[in-house]
């Protein structure tokens, strides 16, 4: 599914964020990317989406390397892979329904198809009742909630969440999480890069952590191993 | 997996186009003030340019008419008898760059005078003091000197005379105009691309995170573009409508003022059809021109998400 190959990224200032990077994540496997800020965690997320290219090396998404992948693809690219960010990334000025219609309206998807799938996803987050709602209106994690929906609205096979539960509190990180659970019983595939230890070793994954541009340690089932 | 579609890539729906002409009305009303001042800029430069245009063009014209006006007068000496008169309009007829020749005796010529300055002048009529002449036009009107020469030069000719010197001064005058006129039209249309362009850019920056979330779900750069394109367009066209109306106004006044007076003289303005639907259809092109090419320029850099 994902597979990275002597993945090397040096950013126009000099900082190498990856340094030879291998690794494979099969698909429909849940995947936790650990490590201390600056290890390389947010590069390693942002090749997958080809928000960033490696400098050098394969990256590998379905047997095709996206880092040839010419520009102009890369929108088609980014309709198979859900992403999730800790600042929720929605657009104020639409409401809840909007906001998640808005990741089908760019794909031209038909009207109708829009409504149910829309509808569909808000029921499965639990917000279905809040469709009219503002972002400032809801709490954070309904935000997170609302931008879950939005990332799976057009099923993609990848779902990337880059510390989705960094602005939240317990309660509410656990309840994202038991939507993550979900989402990848149905066959998606999770990257999520966190900070968040207590998750980490009680809903127990595979763990990745980054160091220094290289993976320093991968274990499946293995646990945070930070002392934060 | 993320298998092209092509016909996704190049055919945008309707209903999408629909929604980016939505979103560019609905922008433009947002940005109020931005919009106010490139839509006066748009303005102002395009009533400028109309102005010109309407006055190049009319200068043109005349150039032209009173090219089209210049001949020459060959006279022919009075010792010429009918066969040399016969033979010398052959001659001129077959000079390099003679259009017409025509004949003219003197007894036309005087008959001609008597009509332009009256009946006193037909006392010459006993001993008519004029002489024959030919009325020559050049094919090219700037070859009028050469053929001049090149007739003086020949037999039986007393004199010969054009509009010397006046009619160059003439030509300088409109060129050097016309110069001044387009140099400061472009520039005119820089200036209001600038404006454009900064207006745009700066409802991109405004709209930066929605762009950077439309690229993240897959929106393509054209779904991203079109709405920013069809903005700037809608500036140009708020633009060009008062310069068009006041164009349309003002060469509808000058016509009525100026189409009697210049009635019989040698040269006349522009009619005003079709010529100001012409130059209104070039105001407008112009408007939309820049408004769509300055959004253009605004909008690439933000589109490397």
């Amino acid at each position: 599914m994902i597979q990275m190959k002597n993945v090397y990224k040096k950013y126009p200032n000099g900082i190498v964020a990856l340094n030879g990077l291998n690794v494979e994540i099969a698909q429909g496997e849940f995947v936790y990317i650990v490590g201390p800020s600056g290890a390389g965690k947010s590069t390693f997320i942002k090749m997958m989406y080809r928000e960033e290219r490696p400098s050098s090396g394969q990256m590998l998404v379905d047997g095709k390397d996206i880092a040839k992948l010419k520009n102009r693809k890369v929108p088609f690219l980014r309709r198979d892979i859900g992403v999730v960010f800790q600042d929720f990334k929605l657009l104020p000025r639409l409401n809840v329904y909007e906001n998640v219609a808005f990741a089908l309206e760019v794909i031209e998807e038909k009207p109708q198809i829009i409504k149910e799938r829309v509808m569909e996803v808000l029921d499965m987050v639990g917000l279905k009742h809040k469709a009219k709602m503002f972002p400032r209106e809801l709490s954070g994690g309904e935000q997170q909630r609302v931008s879950i929906a939005r990332s799976i609205v057009n099923t993609p096979k990848i779902m990337i969440a880059d510390e989705p539960t960094g602005n939240l509190d317990p309660d509410t990180s656990w309840d994202i999480m038991n939507l993550f659970e979900q989402i990848n019983s149905t066959g998606t595939t999770i990257i999520m890069a966190t900070h968040n230890r207590e998750i980490v070793n009680k809903l127990r994954h595979r763990v990745i952590a980054i160091e220094g541009g290289l993976i320093v340690r991968d274990a499946a089932g293995g646990d945070y191993g930070y002392e934060d | 997996m993320f298998e092209m579609q092509p016909e996704v890539i190049t055919a945008m729906k309707i209903r999408t186009f629909g929604r980016h002409i939505k979103e560019s009305l609905k922008s433009l009303g947002r940005n109020g003030w931005m919009t106010f001042a490139s839509v006066s800029a748009v303005t102002v430069t395009l009533l400028l340019v109309g102005v010109f245009v309407m006055i190049m063009m009319n200068l043109n014209k005349i150039a032209d008419d009173l090219e089209n006006d210049v001949e020459i007068k060959v006279f022919v000496s009075l010792d010429a008898e009918e066969e040399e008169i016969a033979e010398l309009e052959e001659e001129i007829s077959g000079l390099d760059g003679v259009e017409s020749a025509d004949f003219s005796t003197k007894e036309e010529e005087l008959t001609d005078l008597v009509l332009d300055f009256g009946e006193e002048l037909s006392l010459f009529e006993q001993s008519n003091p004029l002489f024959d002449v030919f009325y020559v036009k050049a094919t090219e009107p700037q070859q009028t000197e050469t053929v001049a020469t090149e007739i003086a030069a020949l037999e039986y000719i007393e004199d010969v005379e054009y509009g010397e010197g006046k009619i160059e001064k003439l030509f300088n005058f409109l060129n050097a105009g016309r110069n001044v006129g387009l140099i400061l039209i472009l520039a005119l249309l820089f200036t209001a691309m600038f404006l454009i362009s900064n207006t745009i850019r700066i409802t991109i920056v405004a709209r930066r995170t929605e762009i950077e979330i439309m690229k993240l779900v897959g929106a393509t750069n054209w779904f991203v573009r079109v709405p920013f394109i069809l903005e700037g367009m809608w500036l140009g066209i708020l633009g060009s409508i008062i310069p068009i109306g006041l164009v349309v106004l003002l060469y509808q006044k000058i016509t009525e003022f100026a189409q009697p007076r210049l009635s019989g003289e040698l040269f006349q303005l522009l009619e005003f059809s079709p010529f100001i639907y012409q130059v209104s259809a070039l105001i407008l092109a112009m408007g939309v021109f820049i408004g769509i090419w300055g959004s253009f320029m605004s909008i690439r850099k933000f589109l490397r998400v």
